[in-house]
């Protein structure tokens, strides 16, 4: 019916499949998001250490490219447990960066416009709401995180061969698990900092406080009470336990983490400590996503 | 189950913390526009929130046509189209990707969702604003702003929670007049809550009225119109009680006061040019001819003062006996 016809009428026309309406949400965030050119540039910018990890893996197996630039294949960085490690690591940083960019704007504009109650009004659940603002972040961190060190591992399965491939077949599992949880760890953060403090650059600051604050103030606890307990506040700390059991590789782990040996947590605890942490950022969002705010 | 029922509300009681909110209310709601009266916190928004979903039963249900708000509450929220009392938006939109956005979140494919946002922006006059940013909108707008996401999707019961909050009196009468006009063209059930007895007056067929969580009257005010249409009050000059004898002869009961005053209640099918025959064959003059009005108010005043309150609704023939009174 033309717009020039101004009456009401009903509708009985197709629907979407309910489980894809969360995708909504993501899409019309992604849309604000593409008008910042920072954020632009600063995805554009994510790009360039895959690209760089990538060369260093062609120039490996390029002698004739090293002879000409003069460098020896001993003098290059070895493609080990390490090299992956240490691309998570970039990027993971990254992620936190951006995650501290764009996670506080996720909910808080919701919560402070009221409009919770018209998303809730509709046939669209408060899990569904979270999902859509969180699938934004996920996506993001996945092109920027497993993705890529997915395409290294198989740019260096195609140059090594099957011998390499298969001896270091574990790096594709520890990459994606590594990733999911960091950025499962990232975006209940931001979701529910978003969710509690409704100004932006105090909430980015928030998130930044979380990690690094945290970490200071759990070294402090180790050093006063000469434990090592401390460090379950630190979130860096946790994950990176948790990452270097994935990958298998404590030498590694220890070095990129700074891992004082004396002083490691069991990795169950760090789980536990992970999934504890997750479930308070779950339970903060239920207290605060609803369709109508409760005062007892 | 009834099965022309918008609303079934069946033993509902509703907790909030330790408070008792919504205390036992059981009763069917028909109209086509239905109001919700009640002073402040009687439980209105209450009782909507429940029926959104927002609120869990503490025990008994409700149904919106015939589907059960605790078992399938996704169901039920397809049907609806909600508009809230405050302001309630996303700031850095334009009022057309706002209306779009909230289209597509209820299942309406992208394309759709786009033509009926400005279908539904024209409908509610902001059609020559729909691209500016929504923070930019006056109160009025805002309104309609509200209206236009609460019918984008055509929803089968529209929920109003105080539609004409803090509008100036010609865009209240542009509200109030797409109101009925959704109304009747007889698409989709309306609720209102309001404040506003005239408001619920205007719009409205049947009027629910809360009281401290409990019903405290529901009135079918078609039924109470046409009761209306039965009771005279004259003011005559030159009256006589042989004058109202020849009234009681026509079927009516008559009851004189002395002054020239005179009520009647007509029987039905009597026309009220038969009593103007008779003053002019007894040369009586009438100065003054009323249909007694009930208005909302006198039987929102009523439900206010009944003690204890009622809990379902009354048959209509009771209710004609209760206003019929002379």
């Amino acid at each position: 019916m033309a717009v020039y016809k101004k009456t009401y009428r009903g509708y009985d026309g197709p629907v979407t499949p309910e489980w894809s309406r969360f995708l909504v949400l993501t899409r019309y965030t992604w849309e604000d998001m593409r008008r910042s050119r920072f954020l632009t540039l600063f995805l554009l910018g994510t790009l360039i250490p895959p690209l760089v990890f990538a060369l260093i893996i062609y120039l490996r197996h390029n002698l004739s490219a090293l002879e000409l630039m003069g460098v020896k294949p001993s003098n290059l960085i070895q493609v080990n447990t390490a090299f992956f490690l240490n691309f998570l690591g970039t990027q993971s940083m990254f992620a936190f960066f951006l995650n501290s960019f764009i996670g506080p704007g996720l909910v808080s504009p919701d919560l402070s416009n009221n409009a919770v109650p018209l998303y809730l009004s509709r046939p669209f659940s408060r899990q569904e709401y979270v999902l859509g603002r969180m699938s934004i972040l996920v996506i993001l961190f996945s092109l920027m995180t497993w993705i890529p060190g997915l395409m290294l591992f198989g740019l260096q399965s195609y140059v090594e061969g099957w011998e390499w491939f298969s001896s270091n077949v574990r790096l594709v599992w520890a990459l994606t698990l590594a990733s999911m949880l960091w950025i499962l760890m990232l975006s209940l953060l931001s979701l529910s900092v978003s969710a509690w403090v409704k100004w932006k650059p105090i909430a980015g600051g928030l998130l930044f406080g979380i990690f690094f604050v945290a970490a200071g103030f759990g070294a402090a606890i180790n050093a006063v009470l000469r434990t090592k307990w401390g460090s379950l506040i630190n979130i860096s700390y946790v994950i990176g336990a948790i990452w270097t059991w994935l990958f298998g590789d404590p030498k590694a782990g220890a070095i990129f983490f700074r891992v004082d040996n004396q002083k490691e947590l069991p990795v169950a605890v760090c789980w536990i400590a992970f999934g504890a942490t997750c479930v308070f950022c779950l339970w903060l969002l239920n207290k605060k996503i609803g369709g109508v705010e409760v005062v007892k | 189950m009834s099965t022309n029922a918008v609303i079934e509300l069946d033993r509902l009681v509703v907790r909030i913390g330790q408070r008792v909110i919504l205390k036992d209310l059981t009763g069917t709601l028909t109209g086509r526009a239905i109001g919700l009266l009640g002073p402040n916190g009687a439980g209105k928004s209450t009782l909507l929130n429940t029926l959104l979903g927002f609120h869990k039963p503490f025990s008994g249900t409700a149904r919106i046509f015939g589907h059960d708000i605790r078992t399938h509450a996704r169901r039920v929220r397809s049907l609806i189209g909600y508009m809230p009392e405050n302001d309630s938006f996303i700031a850095n939109m334009s009022g057309i990707r706002f209306v779009r956005m909230m289209a597509e979140l209820s299942g309406l494919p992208p394309a759709e969702a786009l033509e009926r946002a400005h279908e539904a922006f024209f409908y509610t006059g902001l059609g020559e604003v729909r691209y500016r940013n929504i923070g930019t909108y006056s109160l009025g707008m805002k309104q309609m702003a509200k209206l236009a996401q609460a019918i984008v999707h055509g929803p089968k019961l529209l929920f109003l929670d105080e539609p004409t909050n803090g509008l100036d009196p010609p865009a209240r009468r542009r509200m109030l007049d797409l109101i009925r006009e959704i109304r009747d063209r007889g698409d989709l059930h309306i609720i209102i809550s309001s404040h506003l007895l005239r408001d619920v007056e205007e719009c409205c067929d049947q009027v629910l009225i809360l009281k401290d969580g409990r019903i405290a009257d529901t009135c079918d005010l078609e039924e109470e119109r046409r009761a209306n249409r039965k009771f005279l009050e004259m003011e005559t000059k030159g009256g006589s009680e042989e004058f109202v004898l020849d009234i009681e002869r026509l079927g009516c009961q008559a009851a004189w006061s002395g002054n020239g005053r005179v009520k009647l209640v007509m029987p039905d099918g009597l026309d009220v040019r038969q009593i103007f025959r008779i003053a002019a064959d007894r040369a009586v003059q009438i100065r003054r001819l009323n249909f007694r009005r009930d208005s909302l108010e006198d039987i929102f005043l009523r439900a206010m003062e009944d003690q204890p309150p009622a809990a379902a609704p009354a048959p209509a023939p009771q209710k004609e006996a209760v206003h019929g009174r002379l």
